[in-house]
């Protein structure tokens, strides 16, 4: 069991050790989504929700059923998430179809993203507690909002401007990335 | 689908359609252990094992896969060599796994590997699958030990724990930061598209002065 404050632990899973930027998780989404900010925006918010539920089940798999058997772990890990997502797109079709439209493709995509299967290692190997599993995926979520919507912005005001032709495409994005990483670095004496 | 030659199934993978620096695929495990050349080295050890041990499991039992449930298949024969790679790791190589910690078990959703089954495996026999997975392997681990070794050489001034230039060096710590991994893949991909455009160029004035 791990003792760390909800609060360090929101703040570090948003800011010191963002996941996008700091643990390269979630890069697929981070380089395909991240050329409006309205579609980032909305990306981020869809990831928070699936980040969310997937802690939740995470935990009860955790408590209940791996106890026992500690190396279905990944193996029951991606069956979850993978489930999750598919739930989570049969929600929202039901629901609000509008929504569904907008996100399009990013929605199945999801179960091959890093960042949620990667949480829920993460929670597993540093032992956090229901609380804490639930603040550290609401701080993952909206680090990853944070990160996409910034790259998003940056990425909207470059396409003006005189890009040397041999930076055009993924090698720019990934110098962009490199510089937003550091200028999160500076926080990492906050924590 | 074009037909294509055993030795081009090898060959494609490590160069024209390298999964990390052509086709933007496994960025994630790609950047983020690639601090050190022996860190890089276990990485794609590991990932070689999955992706080899896969897509021969896999082509040899695509006929009663059923069409509607491929990727979970899919998904569930890879995370069962990730769980084996990860023991594996745990069992001879236990400082390198704990290094690379989480990571391991990342592979799963590493797009790269459920990229090859679900459009070479899928269709293909055994062998030739065989083949397309060692060349995609070779080409990952060509791509991971080259940032692995800039940053490892630029970073902390050694190469596979040796020490290169000697005391007088001032290592570039952001090499060896988060930072530095975007950085880095960043000026491979310049300088790629740097010599791509100048073979361009060459050919283009070589159609002219023949015309």
């Amino acid at each position: 069991m791990n003792d760390q404050t909800l609060f360090s632990v929101f703040f570090s899973a948003m800011v010191v050790n963002n996941f996008t930027l700091a643990m390269f998780l979630g890069l697929c989404p981070f380089m395909g989504v991240s050329a409006r900010v309205e579609t980032a925006l909305r990306m981020g918010l869809a990831n928070i929700f699936v980040l969310v539920l997937t802690s939740l089940s995470a935990w009860v798999l955790n408590t209940f059923i791996l106890e026992t058997v500690p190396y279905l772990r990944i193996i029951s890990f991606i069956i979850v998430v993978a489930s999750l997502v598919q739930i989570v797109e049969m929600a929202v079709k039901k629901m609000s179809p509008t929504l569904f439209r907008q996100l399009g493709i990013f929605l199945p995509l999801m179960t091959t993203n890093c960042a949620i299967f990667g949480l829920a290692i993460f929670q597993t190997n540093r032992g956090y507690g229901l609380m804490q599993g639930i603040t550290f995926a609401v701080g993952a979520g909206l680090g990853l909002t944070l990160a996409l919507v910034l790259m998003a912005s940056i990425r909207e005001s470059v396409e003006f401007s005189d890009v040397p032709s041999i930076a055009r495409g993924t090698g720019l994005v990934l110098i962009i990335a490199g510089t937003l990483s550091m200028a999160f670095m500076g926080f990492a004496g906050l924590l | 689908m074009r037909k294509t030659t055993p030795s081009q199934d090898f060959i494609r993978g490590i160069w024209n359609e390298n999964p990390v620096l052509i086709q933007m695929l496994g960025l994630c495990p790609a950047l983020a252990v690639t601090n050190s050349v022996a860190n890089a080295l276990a990485m794609s050890a590991a990932t070689f094992f999955v992706i080899c041990c896969s897509s021969v499991l896999i082509s040899t039992c695509k006929k009663f896969i059923p069409h509607e449930v491929r990727i979970s298949s899919y998904i569930l024969v890879i995370a069962t060599f990730v769980t084996l790679a990860d023991m594996l790791l745990q069992a001879y190589a236990p400082v390198q796994h704990k290094e690379l910690g989480a990571f391991i078990a990342l592979i799963v959703v590493n797009c790269m590997i459920l990229g090859r089954q679900e459009a070479f495996s899928a269709k293909n026999s055994v062998f030739r699958s065989l083949l397309d997975a060692i060349g995609t392997g070779i080409g990952f681990t060509i791509a991971l030990v080259m940032m692995g070794g800039f940053r490892e050489i630029l970073g902390e001034g050694r190469f596979l724990g040796y020490s290169l230039f000697g005391p007088n060096f001032e290592p570039w710590v952001i090499m060896v930061l988060p930072a530095g991994g975007f950085l880095t893949l960043g000026f491979i991909l310049l300088a790629m598209g740097f010599f791509e455009q100048r073979k361009k160029a060459k050919t283009e004035q070589a159609v002219e002065v023949s015309s």
